[in-house]
């Protein structure tokens, strides 16, 4: 094996040494396999997987952690990401789920469909919606669903071949877009105006007999609630076309305003998000949907139901868009969510909305006090928009502030604000994080004048500098490349 | 209130700051006739009344006890390390690696995935995951789509139904086709002109636990001008030819099998993995090695020009987050036990799975198939899958997933075996399949 | 910025040749290689295919962004620049030669006179910046 460049932490491949291993299954009489199974279905070499002690094992991943920024051990205001503290009690209670079989009797799954069964009903009664599918893996993928719905209820209506469109503001998350697109529709974007809403001049102008939907994030995604979202939800129910509500957002306003109310007629939550299922490093989320009765009918199957003075699965909806993925849904990250609802309740739900609020306001004053601009001088909601002075690059702050091991807000969204900073403190930090975090900031900026240049190295003391994207991007490096494929 | 620091004094503090009276009057621009609604939830329980009300549902679920459950999942061997490294609480706790430098961990390990994925299964460049393995086929029938711009798939009977359920959702959406071939003994015979499809897709073990002769599809597919998809459970590679090694294009399925938890069905996640040319078709996030400003090797989001936040509506697919934890899983597992144990615990299934199929035979219950199989195969029943699947679960068994009435095979449930099964939970299956009359009914049919 | 006297501009910033023996010249502009960065992957058309102007053709892409090239004209896919595949940067060393991207056989050569001439693409490169 190559050894690792000076200064390079090791490859798990590196420290693989032929003959280790760290566990062992239960073992079994060899059998002859070629006879079982016929000798050309076998592979002919074994795959070269890393083989290492237990304890290098632990070495390995337990370093390979510490090189890793986390909420739980940094500041991490991720705009439009909601990264919340994740409590333990949800993992402990996760497992408790963990062994269940997708295809055990459902008689022996009475507990866990039971979960499953009150989620759908609390998610439903927090969004205002008639019914809700649990399925959805992710919040892109609960868009997914609840767009192909809507084309399956104008196609039952007959209206399938004149509605084609899908109108989104101009600053919605890619995700809407890109699943328009894969449900077959194309895209209309609407500008938004300069308190930062969707312009409803522009708006009446897009819409039309061809639109079948129309996407809103409610805040929006410069953290700014749409107040004349009402009057948006009767242009487009005029029009005839669907309100699809992106719940990235719903922090803001869990418990106090619900999308069904506003005049949406699907909402997909991420819980991943506001019901604080951890984001596990890019994953697994979960993107439940829910919808207004006229659209029960095309939820996809299977639905968790009462049957039977229990609970059960069924597959009994004639026009249902169909199955969204295999099984039920991500169960794990569900038990999660319905133990956070059952842990705050209404009252609790309503105080983390209000604090994720009051926590932005504060950092946003903090900022601006701090010599950073605001282009949206209002009350925002759960987060808001920043730029650096003039002649400072975003992701020069982004990169110093990591020097000081807090993570940096999400940086260059949303696209209609030249070197757009998002940020979204949450609930769960206390005002002084914040206040480390604002002063932070102001000596990022204060060195910046004071050293020109100095930004543009930093980090200095993360355990990497600021990488060759270009490298990576032009000869991509997808695999460890062993030394019998170097050069 | 759980979770939230501020005391009545950091409350005030904070409003004062913002120059606002109360936390409401943040809320002015929501409508107020919609304002905080009266929304029935179950009352707040604190720590100790919320575990024991959690306890007491999943009491109400029967675990434990002999499994050979199967039909996409399966209880295997999972290290006690393999959790505890994985699900560190920096693993857990860290976002989407957007920040390199304070991401290498993450980041490190998903292109450690991507390597021993390829490896795996024989092809050249894996993705980081993606949901889960039906809409890994999905999504690969997309790339089929996009790179052979044809507009129908051909696919088989043995791939699992609801995999082939998802497919017609996400296909329908596009006017794609969807061409079904049916299964002749229970495998995938060479399909008939499969001119004009973008792909073949073909599951190896196939739904019904047989084998298929996946190369024999590989050259029907090219010949065609098409590309062959092959569905494969990934822990069966430790023993079974790649998906490379037979032409296959590209390789999905479910990483279930390779270190997570059943968990009721997810999360597991789904794995995508293709051959160079197809690189710029791959869908979902990828980690590139490079270097940073000082050489040291360092590792990064890359081809990112391809996915949504950047393309929007033009993007490959809507997909953003994959499934990086259930991975990870699968990651430090595969670390754990190496080559030798994987095989192990391969050869171990394909052991236990045909001396349970032996035990059957031996006391008169017959096989619905005579293909040869991997770990899994399906078993004639006197009643109908879901009865037998009850009958044992009374009996303290879980077992005999139900086989759908499509493959045209009468009553019928598919039994798995791994390498957790023991002798004893086998008598336990065979006594259970008797009393219900199971074998019994088996030896009169054939006495 | 670079803006070249004897080629055309469309608004999107890609630059085009006077017809040689009917063939036409596309690439993109100095301004629009700057506004891009570092050019790290390109997605060429199928020689023969058929474009209308404004048809999106190729893209360009960088680590953080993907562009749509528009064809300026009218024409058929003569030929594209293959070098491109395996050194982008070519489009960034040299914009309006090594890093041209694609030529058009024009049916319409009076099309051409759609496109900004120079001294407007200026204004137009300066109102954007």
């Amino acid at each position: 094996m190559a050894e690792p460049r000076r200064g390079s932490f090791p490859s798990i491949y590196e420290r693989s040494r032929p003959g280790r291993r760290a566990a062992r299954p239960p073992r079994h009489d060899e059998p002859d396999l070629a006879a079982l199974l016929g000798e050309d279905q076998l592979r002919d070499d074994a795959p070269r997987l890393p083989e290492v002690s237990e304890l290098d094992l632990v070495r390995h991943f337990t370093q390979l952690a510490h090189r890793q920024f986390s909420i739980d051990g940094n500041v991490y205001p991720l705009g439009s990401c909601t990264m919340k503290y994740n409590p333990k009690v949800h993992e402990d209670a996760a497992r408790l789920f963990q062994d269940l079989h997708p295809y055990q009797a459902p008689e022996t799954a009475q507990g866990t469909l039971q979960l499953l069964f009150e989620l759908q009903r609390d998610l439903g009664a927090l969004t205002g919606m008639d019914a809700v599918s649990l399925q959805p893996a992710a919040g892109a993928h609960g868009e997914l669903t609840g767009i192909l719905m809507i084309r399956a209820y104008h196609e039952a209506r007959g209206e399938g071949e004149q509605r084609k469109v899908v109108i989104v503001p101009d600053g919605a998350h890619g995700t809407n877009p890109a699943t328009a697109s894969m449900a077959g529709y194309s895209v209309v974007e609407v500008e938004s105006d300069a308190r930062g809403e969707v312009d409803l001049e522009a708006f009446r102008r897009a819409l039309g007999p061809e639109v079948a939907a129309v996407m809103l994030t409610n805040p929006n995604t410069v953290g700014v609630f749409e107040s004349r979202i009402l009057e948006i939800a009767g242009l487009a129910h005029e029009a005839g076309a669907q309100l699809y509500y992106d719940g990235a957002n719903l922090n803001a306003i869990v418990g106090r305003v619900r999308p069904g109310d506003m005049g949406f007629d699907v909402v997909h939550l991420n819980l991943h998000k506001t019901f604080t299922t951890p984001h596990g490093g890019g994953g697994p989320g979960t993107g439940p949907i829910g919808v207004k009765a006229h659209l029960a009918d095309f939820l996809p199957v299977p639905l968790v139901v009462r049957q039977d003075g229990g609970y059960g699965l069924s597959e009994d909806l004639p026009h249902s868009i169909g199955r969204m993925r295999s099984f039920y849904g991500n169960v794990g990250n569900l038990v999660r969510a319905y133990a956070y609802i059952r842990t705050l309740g209404l009252e609790g739900l309503r105080r983390v909305s209000g604090h994720a609020v009051l926590n932005a306001n504060y950092l946003r004053v903090k900022m601006q006090r701090a010599g950073f601009r605001i282009p949206y001088q209002r009350l925002n909601m759960h987060e808001f928009v920043a730029q650096p002075p003039e002649g400072v690059h975003t992701l020069d702050v982004a990169k110093a502030l990591l020097d000081y091991g807090m993570h940096p807000m999400t940086v260059y969204f949303p696209l209609t604000v030249k070197e757009a900073m998002m940020v979204e403190p949450t609930e769960t930090e206390s005002l002084e994080t914040l206040d480390a975090y604002a002063e932070a900031l102001g000596e990022v900026l204060e060195r910046a004048a004071a050293e020109p240049g100095f930004l543009a190295g930093a980090p200095y003391d993360t355990p990497v500098r600021r990488l060759d994207e270009v490298r990576a991007a032009r000869q991509p490096v997808l695999r460890f490349p062993f030394a019998d494929e170097a050069g | 209130m759980p979770y939230l620091p501020h005391s009545p004094d950091d409350v005030r503090r904070a409003l004062e700051t913002i120059g606002v009276d109360s936390i409401d009057a943040l809320f002015d621009e929501l409508p107020a006739s919609l304002r905080n609604p009266d929304i029935e939830l179950p009352p707040a329980m604190d720590e100790t009344a919320l575990m024991a009300h959690l306890r007491a549902l999943a009491a109400s679920d029967v675990t434990g006890g002999p499994t050979f459950l199967g039909g996409g999942m399966r209880r295997h061997f999972i290290p006690a390390v393999t959790p505890h490294l994985a699900l560190q609480s920096e693993f857990v706790t860290a976002y989407t690696p957007y920040q390199p430098e304070v991401a290498q961990g993450v980041l490190q390990a998903t292109f450690e995935f991507q390597t021993m994925m390829a490896e795996l299964t024989g092809l050249d460049v894996a993705n980081a995951s993606m949901y889960d393995g039906a809409t890994a086929v999905a999504e690969a029938a997309l790339l089929a789509v996009r790179h052979t711009r044809r507009d129908a798939v051909l696919v088989s009977r043995g791939v699992h139904p609801e995999t082939r359920a998802v497919l017609a959702t996400y296909l329908r959406a596009q006017g794609i086709a969807i061409q079904t071939v049916d299964l002749q003994d229970g495998r995938t015979p060479v399909p008939a002109g499969p001119d004009g499809a973008a792909c073949v897709i073909a599951q190896q073990p196939n739904h019904l636990g047989s084998l298929e002769d996946m190369a024999t599809l590989g050259e029907a597919a090219h010949e065609g001008g098409g590309l062959l998809v092959a569905v494969v459970d990934p822990l069966s590679l430790a023993v079974l030819k790649p998906p490379g090694a037979y032409g296959a294009d590209v390789a999905v399925g479910d990483g279930q099998t390779l270190g997570n938890p059943t968990f009721f069905g997810g999360p597991s996640f789904g794995f995508m993995v293709v051959r160079q040319e197809l690189l710029r078709q791959l869908p979902g996030r990828l980690v590139g090695q490079t270097a940073d400003v000082e050489g040291r090797r360092a590792y990064v989001l890359t081809l990112q020009a391809r996915e949504q936040h950047i393309r929007r509506g033009k993007a490959k697919s809507n997909i953003c987050s994959n499934h990086q934890l259930t991975a990870l899983m699968a990651t430090v597992n595969m670390a754990a036990l190496g080559p030798q144990g994987l095989r192990e615990m391969a050869a171990g299934s394909v052991r236990q799975a045909h001396r349970l199929a032996d035990r059957l035979r031996a006391e008169g219950a017959r096989l619905a198939l005579d293909a040869p199989f991997f770990n899994e195969f399906t078993l004639s029943t006197r009643q109908p899958g879901s009865v037998v699947r009850s009958a044992l679960a009374a009996r303290g068994v879980h077992a005999g997933v139900p086989v759908g009435s499509e493959y045209g095979l009468g009553h019928a449930v598919l039994l798995a075996a791994t390498e957790l099964v023991t002798e004893r939970d086998m008598d336990a299956l065979l006594g259970a399949l008797r009393a219900g009359g199971e074998l019994e009914a088996a030896e009169v049919r054939h006495g | 910025m670079d803006i070249r006297d004897n080629l055309r501009y469309a608004t999107s910033h890609e630059w085009a040749t006077e017809p040689d023996g009917g063939l036409v010249t596309v690439g993109i502009s100095d301004y629009a290689q700057d506004q891009l960065g570092d050019v790290v992957y390109v997605e060429l058309p199928e020689p023969g295919r058929k474009v209308a102007a404004g048809d999106a053709v190729a893209v360009v892409e960088s680590v953080k962004t993907a562009s749509d090239i528009y064809a300026p004209v009218s024409g058929t896919v003569e030929a594209v620049n293959e070098a491109l595949v395996d050194t982008p940067e070519k489009i960034n060393e040299s914009p309006y030669g090594d890093g041209w991207l694609f030529r058009l056989r024009v049916e319409d050569a009076s099309e051409l006179r759609t496109l900004l001439d120079p001294d407007a693409y200026r204004r137009a490169a300066a109102e954007e910046d």
